[in-house]
């Protein structure tokens, strides 16, 4: 996956959740749920859209990575390994 | 008009899902309800036939304002009416919804009162809760619209495709990726804001002024919840992982069993005990506010299926769709302001139930155990009860039987 199609998918996730954010304006290197006001069931949500959008299963270990949009998008692009 | 919480004194009629003559049973739902807070769907709190509605939808009536006839089944209208004291206390719907007493004439419908204006975006017309909430944004007269929707209800695209340009349709703007498809934009403007904003006021200011509450706090271990948790999840496809809300609420649910003081409702004077166990989850709604709809029967129902219904309840608050009986029937509240970060939360108690448990945030301390010290995931667990009902060594104990199902998740 390429980092065009990661942002389009990882936005596409989050519109699902935050559909009255700003994501244009959001700074890639803020912490989401933070700068989203993400709670858990959101960021569940959002790991859940993004098994949809890609069909990638983040596993919970791997949450950390998904903190910023920048690592979102190096999670899904570094050769990520397809959902069992 | 049934109570929908403590905290709602009118509700706006938007519309019947019944007619005159149709056969009703427990738990169908009947009409949608607009209050302060969200759009709700009412249930019947009995099996019946409808005989008569009382109200037009659109009509804005105070909560206890008679809704709908209703004629028991299997019953001429000459039979004893149903016990009205149970099923009041069953389900506050009961009291607008009342069947007529026995012989006595049918009362006309009270047109002569006068009506409260009509909101001009909820005349009786069809149309989805989105469509509304857009029409109302957008200052659309809904009743100026055809429908496209199911039975020619009028659905979000009909008010955006009258808005014109005035809304971005989906997929037609430099930026589709916002404008998602499933995403709906519940923002329902500074009116219902402000509106929440009263009913939240009104019901914590009741609470404080007539509950006399007590305060506990302890903190508790949950390497054991955690590691089960995560064990669990690792086998999980991801639509089915569970959050650690899920075993707070199981814990809760399960020490209540021991605690029948603490679950229940303070009413007239008295504490009414109650057998089963809905759990009231505060939700905070993305526009701001609060509500707290209950997950119901939560000692009888296993993890994953309480999971589910949990993430459809956040899904359905979010949205505005909620039933009545998730609104009027919760036996105690549970808030979990941990997610922002707070160690510990001393809720307001939501009359008139008579306790709230908070949890705050998981964090890594410093906890001795055994002569050893080692690092833990620790969490502040609190109560908040009316003393009216139960008094600190009851608190205390139910406290301690939270913590003694957290530490075997298997269990739970």
């Amino acid at each position: 996956m390429n980092p065009d199609e990661a942002r389009s998918a990882i936005a596409r996730a989050l519109a699902r959740i935050a559909p009255e954010a700003d994501l244009g304006g959001l700074d890639p290197r803020a912490d989401l749920r933070e700068s989203l006001d993400l709670d858990s069931m959101d960021f569940l949500n959002f790991v859940v859209g993004l098994h949809a959008e890609t069909g990638i299963e983040v596993p919970e270990s791997d949450y950390p990575e998904l903190a910023t949009f920048a690592g979102c998008i190096a999670y899904l692009t570094a050769g990520a390994r397809p959902g069992a | 008009m049934p109570s929908l919480g403590a905290d709602m004194e009118t509700g706006t009629l938007i519309e019947w899902r019944v007619a005159p003559g149709d056969s009703v049973r427990r738990g169908d739902i009947v009409a949608l309800v607009d209050t302060d807070k969200a759009e709700i769907e009412v249930e019947i709190f009995c099996d019946g036939v409808i005989e008569a509605l009382l109200v037009e939808p659109g009509r804005k009536v105070p909560v206890g304002t008679l809704l709908a006839r209703l004629r028991e089944p299997a019953a001429e209208p000459a039979q004893p009416a149903v016990p009205l004291a149970n099923v009041a206390v069953a389900a506050p719907v009961a009291e607008s919804l009342a069947p007529p007493p026995r012989s006595a004439p049918p009362r006309p419908p009270p047109p002569s009162t006068p009506p409260q204006p009509l909101d001009p975006t909820r005349p009786g017309v069809r149309a989805s809760p989105l469509a509304r909430r857009l029409a109302a944004d957008l200052g659309i007269d809904l009743a100026t619209l055809t429908g496209t929707g199911d039975g020619g209800a009028i659905i979000r695209e009909d008010v955006e495709r009258a808005a014109g340009g005035r809304t971005p349709a989906p997929g037609a703007t430099p930026t589709p990726l916002i404008a998602s498809p499933i995403s709906s934009p519940p923002t329902g403007g500074s009116d219902r804001s402000a509106g929440m904003r009263r009913a939240i006021a009104a019901a914590m200011s009741r609470s404080k002024r007539e509950i006399p509450h007590y305060y506990l706090a302890t903190r508790v271990d949950l390497t054991a919840a955690l590691h089960w948790l995560g064990a669990e999840n690792a086998r999980r496809p991801v639509t089915e992982r569970m959050l650690p809300a899920a075993l707070l609420l199981r814990a809760v649910a399960l020490a209540l069993r021991e605690a029948p003081e603490l679950n229940g409702h303070w009413i007239d004077g008295e504490f009414r005990p109650s057998e089963a166990i809905h759990i009231g989850v505060a939700i905070a709604l993305r526009q701001g506010g609060l509500i707290a709809p209950a997950l119901h029967d939560v000692d009888r129902k296993p993890l994953p299926q309480l999971m589910d219904e949990l993430r459809d309840l956040v899904a359905r608050a979010r949205a505005g769709s909620l039933r009545s009986s998730e609104l009027s029937d919760a036996t105690i509240t549970l808030t979990n302001l941990g997610e922002l970060g707070v160690e510990t939360v001393f809720g307001v108690i939501y009359p008139p139930q008579v306790a709230i448990v908070g949890f705050g945030r998981v964090r890594e301390e410093p906890w001795a155990a055994q002569g050893m010290l080692g690092v833990r995931p620790v969490v502040g667990l609190t109560l908040a009860a009316d003393h009216r009902a139960s008094d600190g060594h009851r608190g205390a104990r139910f406290l301690a039987a939270i913590d003694r199902q957290l530490q075997s998740p298997e269990t739970l």
